[in-house]
Order: C-alpha cells, then structure tokens, then sequence
C-alpha cells in the first residue's frame, strides 16, 4: 500500500473529496449562471413581447411595451403588471395577464388587450393545463373560439351576455368541454371589470417619464 | 466483436435503457405524446448521460468507493442545471415544452446506472462512447413511442420539428392522416402505457425469433461435424 492508496483510504479523504467536488461544481454553476443570465432574459423578455404583440397590433404603438408598466393592486392581494401601449404621449391600449380557472386543477394563464375605451383588441392563452383534444380547444393554435371576445366590451354583451350558451349567454361552449370555456368567459369578464375599475389611473396615471423610473425598481422581475 | 461493437449492440438493443433495463419511464411516459418531444428530451438526456460518463469515468481514481454515489449525484445534478440554462438561453422554443423535465433528468436513474454499472470501472472513450449509445438507444425508444403515440393519437408524425429543433428539421414533418379526428387516450398518459406494452412485446417477439434462428444454426453446425468459430463466439 502507498501513500496515495493509505490517504485515499482515511476518512478525512471522503470528506475533502466532497467537499473540493461541490465546491468546484459550484464555480462552475455560478459562472454558468453569470454567462447565460442575459441571454435568458432576453428570451423572456421576447416572449413577454410576442405575448402582448398577439393582443395588441404593432400599428397601435410606437413604444417598447414591455418597460412601459404600470403595477396595481388586483383587489384580492395580488398585483397586476400592466403594459401600455402608447402613440407619443396618449395610452392607447393595456395589455396584462390573468388566470381563470378550468377544468384542470391549475389555473389557465391568460393575456388580453383592452382599448381606452374598454373594448377588447384580444385575449390569448398563455398556458394550460386543460384535457388535450377538449379543453385545450381554447388555443387560437387549435380553433377560433378565442377570437369571438375581440370587440367585446363589459356592456356588450351586457352582465347576461357573458355566459356560455349552456348557461343562456352569448359565447360557445364545445362539444364535451363546456367547463373550460364557463371559466375563461369568467375570468375575461373579472378581467374587464379590473379594467372598467382602474380605468383612469391605466389610461391617464402617469407620464411615460415617472413609468420609466419605476423601471429599474423591477428589473429583477 | 470488439469491445465497442459490444457497447453498441447493447446501448441500442440488448440493454435498452427503456426496452431492456425498464428505466427511466417516468419521462418515457410524460414527455412521449408526440415524436418531436420524445427526440427533443432523448437527445437532451444523451448530451448529459455522455458527459456525466466521461466526467465520471475520468474521476473514477480520485472518487473513493465509499462515498462516490453522492459524487456522482453531485456531478449529474451540476450538469443537469448546466443542460437547463443553456437550453433556456439558446434553445429557448424546446426548453418551453420540455422545461418541467429537464430539470428532472437528475433522477434519472438510468444516468446514475451507467455510471455505477459502467464509468467508474472503464475507461473515458470507452464510458463517453457507452454514454452515447445508451443516449442514442433511449432516444431511439422515446422517438419510437412518440411516434406510435402521435400517429394514432393525432395522425401526424414529428409535427412543430422545424419550430422546436430548428428549421432544418421542417422536412421531417408529416401528416399521416389527412383530416384526422384524433385518438384522445394514445395522447394522454394510458397512451403511453399502451405504447410502451405493445413495443415491449414486438421486441420480445423479435428477440425470441433471433435466439431460434441462433438455435437452428447452432444444430446446423454440429450436425455438419465441424463446428465453426461462430457459435463459441455467440455462447460467450
């Protein structure tokens, strides 16, 4: 037996090994981290884009949408980030998220884009976890159901309106499925009345140049 | 055979990770609704089973016996984390289909197999090579199932390819049914059970024919008197 062999076999050994293991693996994590950290943000913040540009038309703004935010208290706890659209100085559309609840046990994520005047420009989802083949049908991938809210407004159809059809209101259900297009109808109508609620602090709260200062205060969302 | 022959006869076939070890099937079964996802988390598993091998299989003087399965845990999570930010960076598309999972390729436990049962006693080129193949055979059998899974669950083959894996693969995708209403259960998770069932059965069949085959030619030769190199090579 050698010294090497004598030293690997001393319980002291076991330990520096590990611990001179995770420590490089760490280094090697954290500079990892460091080099794709831009990279990854950038990709989320493409996708935020490609969200909001789904529900917003590129011909309704010249500004950059995505650090154009303002956040508000959504009234049960949580807050809303909401993006404005703006031509110069006037807002001319919001775009935010919001959940509604399905048939699946976790809630649908959803985004919708509202003009000042509280009619709906779209609404897209951004993810689910709905049955494939029945209630995933609300993907504008797979049908166009999604696109029967554009132009609707929280006074048209009216409060009896915003039901599905099932439930003697204006929107489709699907064959099969009439338990995920209930809860987004819902949820886009509770979506509405944040809008309808907060309306003139969205439309004409704050210039562009205070949205601004708040920006940093975020960046690390 | 030679030693590599060897290793890829069984990382292919003989040892499939899914078809012969019966490892890993929890991804086999989540990611395997469709062949692009099947493709996409088999060759992001083949990238860390490789590495994880040859990092493995390089240390395997310095790790000592004794505490070396929370080495090699150690080293397989490091490059699972690795595999997630790269892909989150640069394969951004696939990463959203696949995130959930690729962060769960950690536990499994077909990589901590090849490097207890095959890295920590071989050499590097032969442990890298050993990790590719049984990379390749688990992506092998997650294409398949997906495939099977898609075609009869929704009539397309490699559907989104282009979109997920890059705009070279756009040629793959194929509508193998035009105007098909769907199969719902072969796209939900007993689709997978039903896929992996029936494939494990088929490579039972042809694995037992093989062996007959073997058999008859085993008797040819003996009958013939002089028996030939070929059959002590296949009893070894």
């Amino acid at each position: 037996m050698n010294a090497w062999q004598r030293f690997r076999s001393h319980l002291a050994y076991h330990a520096v090994q590990l611990g001179v293991l995770a420590l490089l693996a760490g280094a090697v994590l954290a500079g990892f981290n460091h080099m794709t950290a831009v990279e990854i943000a950038k990709r989320q913040n493409e996708d935020l884009n490609n969200s909001i540009g789904q529900v917003v038309p590129a011909s309704m703004h010249d500004n950059d949408m995505v650090h154009d935010v303002i956040t508000v208290p959504n009234g049960h706890g949580g807050r809303i980030k909401v993006y404005r659209a703006r031509m110069g100085q006037k807002v001319t559309a919001v775009a935010y998220k919001f959940v509604a609840h399905g048939y699946a046990p976790s809630p649908i994520t959803l985004i919708m884009g509202v003009d000042p005047n509280g009619h709906i420009l779209g609404v897209r989802v951004l993810s689910l976890s709905e049955t494939p083949g029945l209630g995933d049908k609300i993907q504008a991938k797979k049908t166009h159901w999604i696109f029967a809210f554009n132009g609707k407004s929280l006074h048209n159809p009216g409060a009896k309106g915003w039901h599905v059809k099932k439930d003697g209101g204006d929107f489709d259900q699907f064959t099969g499925a009439t338990i995920t297009p209930r809860g987004v109808v819902k949820g886009v109508y509770a979506a509405l009345q944040f809008f309808a609620a907060h309306r003139p602090l969205l439309i004409h709260g704050q210039t562009p140049a205070s949205a601004n200062l708040m920006h940093p205060m975020q960046g690390g969302e | 055979m030679s030693q590599y022959q060897q290793i890829m006869k069984d990382g292919l076939w003989n040892n499939n990770v899914v078809f012969a070890q019966m490892l890993a099937l929890c991804p086999t079964m989540a990611v395997t609704s469709t062949a692009t996802n099947g493709l996409g988390m088999g060759l992001a598993t083949t990238v860390v089973l490789a590495l994880s091998n040859l990092i493995i299989s390089l240390l395997r003087n310095v790790i000592s016996n004794e505490v070396r399965i929370p080495a090699f845990v150690l080293l397989i999570a490091s490059l699972v984390t690795l595999m997630d930010m790269s892909m989150d960076a640069w394969l951004h598309q696939l990463y959203q289909v696949l995130g959930l999972f690729i962060a769960l390729i950690v536990v499994n436990c077909a990589i901590l197999g090849r490097a207890e049962a095959f890295a920590s006693k071989n050499k590097p080129l032969a442990s890298l090579f050993d990790g590719i193949t049984m990379g390749l055979g688990f992506t092998l059998a997650l294409t398949i199932i997906g495939g099977v899974r898609e075609v009869i669950g929704s009539g397309t083959l490699f559907a989104q390819a282009s979109q997920l894996l890059g705009p070279a693969f756009k040629g793959i995708e194929l509508t193998v049914i035009p105007d098909y209403r769907g199969f719902l259960i072969m796209v939900l998770p007993p689709g997978g059970f039903l896929a992996l069932g029936f494939l494990l059965a088929l490579k039972r069949q042809v694995d037992q024919a093989q062996a007959r085959r073997a058999e008859q030619r085993k008797k040819a030769t003996i009958s013939s008197i002089a028996p030939e190199p070929v059959g002590a090579e296949q009893t070894a």
